[in-house]
């Protein structure tokens, strides 16, 4: 083997065993990495007591509730199978909508309520003019009414 | 690794009047694909449903954010080549990408803050992507300041090629982080595996960008390996007589 060759072979032996040492690493801290614990973590008592930790779902459909001070917020987050109430005084970003994303941090209260002290609104990567937008739930609904049609005709 | 005649632009004797050749082409390219992208990112790409104008920042973070790891791996790769063939141009190469590299990716970060903050609520947060974004950035700044340190270039080179080939594994992580953890920052739009998720004419002007961005990375790292090369060659002939000429 010329020298070229065997430079070339240990470079790529050593970087197969960095890409194996990394993967292996980052398995082992996979649930470190985790950014925010969804409702589900909440019930299932996967998250840290005591401690703050952040929480993400979706804002559940009508579960915004402002008090009269006009500050302070109720809502739910759900991941769909559970679902967590929600209390923030603050202002909320401009994307913070009910049945987009959501992540808040804060810690669990003695009342079972999740007290925020930062919500961060999430955005999915979906991106496409208001109208195709309108044209997409319309047909969706349409999609949904005809269902409902077809299922009441079945019965 | 003579005769044929692809190689004849490994010696930087020869690439150094290519590369002079090369740059106003790819400046011209640059500032034309630029004015494009940016015309049809601005007037001609629709608002977005749910983040109104505030999301054309797209135009400058994804292609900024894209680059910042293309030219890593590019970078690695003549690193790759200069520790495997010993060519004294890929250390070159190498040494010229990272400080373009380094910007792309501290534009990446900046413009992603920018865009955070009224989206998100926070011009900051430690999630997956944005962390592994940031080491991004500093393996470039410690390949730019491991070589600085050394001052033979042949052994600087050495050492800081093996930085940039260990840093090789951020990469696909910064890729995947988006899909392998729960991340604040969203998925990727464009993907290999699937449709992309956005407009035909946003996505036009995204990739209009992104050509421009590597047009002008084109142009800098040839403007940048010609310096490169006249100062690690100065002691030779050809430097001597280019010089002479004024060329």
């Amino acid at each position: 083997m010329k020298p070229r060759h065997k430079r070339m072979v240990m470079i790529v032996l050593a970087l197969v065993v960095l890409a194996v040492a990394a993967t292996l690493v980052l398995r082992a801290f996979n649930s470190n990495l985790v950014f925010f614990f969804t409702p589900s973590d909440v019930v299932a008592n996967k998250v840290p007591q005591q401690k703050t930790f952040r929480l993400g779902g979706l804002v559940e459909q009508g579960s915004l509730q402002r008090q009269d001070n006009g500050l302070t917020v109720h809502f739910r987050l759900t991941d769909n199978a559970q679902t967590v109430k929600v209390v923030y005084t603050g202002i909320l970003p401009d994307l913070f909508r009910e049945g987009r994303g959501a992540v808040t941090e804060g810690r669990m209260g003695p009342d079972g309520e999740f007290h925020a002290e930062q919500v961060l609104a999430k955005h999915d990567e979906n991106y496409m003019p208001p109208e195709v937008a309108e044209a997409l739930k319309k047909t969706e609904q349409d999609r949904q009414a005809a269902a409902a049609a077809t299922g009441a005709q079945g019965k | 690794m003579s005769g044929i005649n692809w190689f004849k632009y490994a010696s930087p004797a020869s690439f150094y009047p290519l590369a002079g050749r090369l740059v106003p082409w790819c400046g011209g390219i640059t500032v034309i694909l630029s004015l494009i992208g940016l015309y049809i990112g601005f007037f001609v790409a629709p608002t977005d449903f749910q983040q109104g104008e505030a999301y054309r920042i797209i135009f400058i973070h994804v292609p900024a954010a894209w680059m910042s790891m293309c030219i890593y791996v590019v970078m690695a790769g003549y690193a790759a080549l200069g520790l495997i063939f010993n060519t004294r141009l890929s250390a070159m190469m190498a040494t010229s990408l990272a400080p373009t590299g380094a910007m792309f990716t501290f534009l990446a970060l900046w413009t992603g803050a920018l865009w955070g903050k009224p989206m998100w609520g926070a011009w900051w947060v430690w999630d997956a992507r944005l962390t592994s974004e940031l080491i991004l950035l500093f393996l470039y700044i410690g390949f730019m300041s491991l070589q600085a340190s050394i001052d033979d270039p042949r052994r600087a080179s050495r050492a800081s090629a093996l930085l940039a080939l260990v840093g090789v594994v951020n990469v696909p992580i910064i890729y995947f982080s988006v899909k392998w953890w729960n991340t604040l920052h969203q998925g990727a739009s464009i993907r290999f595996d699937a449709a992309p998720t956005m407009a035909a004419t946003m996505l036009t002007a995204m990739l209009v960008m992104t050509l421009a961005f590597w047009a002008y990375t084109i142009t800098v790292v040839l403007m940048r390996v010609r310096s490169e090369i006249l100062e690690r060659e100065r002691h030779t002939d050809w430097v001597a007589e280019t010089l002479e000429q004024g060329k």
